[in-house]
């Protein structure tokens, strides 16, 4: 089944928020990623007839953003924020604690296929810093020992109550909550 | 007439949240007074630095905003008194950072974010964050020229004002600030780095 087949309601509920076709290209990439973690060169071409525009539009787009993946990730996303707030604060020795435990470097995913890594730019907790995302929750003030419970609770439980945030994670818009008249 | 100055906007009224990052105690987001000192932001609220170093530096209004130095610290936290200061009070991110920080390295933090977040609409920006970024990472693997240095303030003249979105100033201003209050430590990195160019293997054979 193809993408577009497979979510037909959900594109057609997205399309209709929109007054502009192209608008919806993000939130389509994101329904894209959902089904299988990371962004197809199908789903990518169906998003692009389907908005009306070149695949290379659809492709530029996502290369501009690190939240999508354009390769299979592991089941947990490691984004380290590497911009100056958090480097001042140790992010680097972050990176190195995390290569030295996990064996991966920023670009790569485990051999069990649980855990990717990347560097990343700002992601708004700079007074909380170190940080990391791992897919979409916050773990802020990371030290090394925070680190070791996170990845043994992202191991047995698929989550951490370490998780900081974010707080106000805007649940996604159903055509049911929206005002209307 | 009357109702111009009434409707006009106390110059600096009311409380502002001011996100405290960087080398102190306790970092965090501190709601205070517009107009606080920058000194009382770091050394009452944020509980002081660290490690008990002096501030080599800080940044009073998030990436965008000019570094200032401590001569700076009874600036005034408002949007007039930071600009007549020299930077700006931007969306209130102060990044503080203590003796011992290399400029070179933290302005160069800032140039891969904004290298990064370069949406690439006007070529000034694009491909003078880029040109920036790469100059700025030279020379701080010590393969700095010491003509890098006018290049780096030719391109920020050639970026500021000369995009569509407000972009293009804040990109610049980590580099034009560190190159005018700390340009002896660009200075020294090219200079370790035409020393150890002479470093080369001799040519042999020669009469």
């Amino acid at each position: 089944m193809t993408f577009s087949e497979k979510y037909k309601d959900e594109i057609a509920d997205i399309l209709s928020r929109y007054p502009v076709k192209r608008s919806a290209l993000i939130p389509l990439l994101y329904v894209a990623q959902r089904d299988q973690g990371y962004v197809t060169e199908s789903a990518m071409q169906e998003i692009a007839q389907l908005l009306r525009l070149t695949p290379p539009q659809v492709y530029e787009t996502i290369t501009f953003y690190t939240m999508f993946n354009l390769k299979p990730m592991g089941k947990f996303h490691l984004q380290v924020c590497k911009s100056l707030m958090c480097a001042l604060v140790g992010s680097d020795t972050l990176l190195g604690w995390i290569n030295s435990k996990l064996g991966i470097a920023p670009g790569e995913t485990t051999t069990d296929g649980l855990f990717s890594l990347s560097v990343v730019e700002c992601l708004a907790a700079c007074g909380t810093g170190p940080m990391m995302m791992v897919n979409d929750d916050y773990y802020e003030q990371l030290t090394e020992d925070k680190l070791d419970r996170i990845v043994s609770d992202l191991r047995s439980m698929g989550t951490s109550p370490l998780k900081s945030g974010p707080f106000m994670w805007p649940e996604p818009l159903r055509s049911t909550d929206r005002v209307t008249g | 007439m009357v109702c111009r100055d009434r409707l006009r906007p106390p110059k600096a009224a009311g409380t502002r949240v001011f996100c405290v990052s960087g080398h102190v105690k306790r970092p965090g987001n501190y709601e205070v007074p517009m107009g606080v000192t920058v000194r009382e932001l770091v050394y009452e609220h944020a509980g002081g630095m660290r490690s008990d170093k002096p501030i080599k530096a800080f940044i009073p209004g998030g990436a965008s905003a000019p570094f200032l130095t401590p001569a700076h610290l009874d600036v005034k936290l408002d949007f007039e008194s930071v600009a007549a200061a020299g930077s700006m009070l931007g969306s209130g991110g102060v990044t503080v950072m203590e003796e011992g920080t290399s400029m070179v390295w933290a302005a160069h933090r800032l140039m891969e974010f904004f290298y990064h977040e370069s949406c690439g609409k006007c070529s000034p920006c694009r491909e003078g964050s880029a040109w920036l970024v790469q100059t700025m990472r030279r020379i701080l693997a010590k393969r700095g020229r010491m003509e890098d240095l006018e290049t780096l303030l030719d391109l920020c003249k050639n970026i500021a004002g000369r995009t569509v979105c407000a972009f293009g100033d804040a990109e610049v201003a980590p580099i034009q600030s560190t190159l005018k209050y700390w340009r002896q430590e660009y200075v020294d990195l090219v200079n370790e780095a035409e020393a150890a160019n002479l470093i080369r293997l001799e040519p042999a054979g020669r009469p």
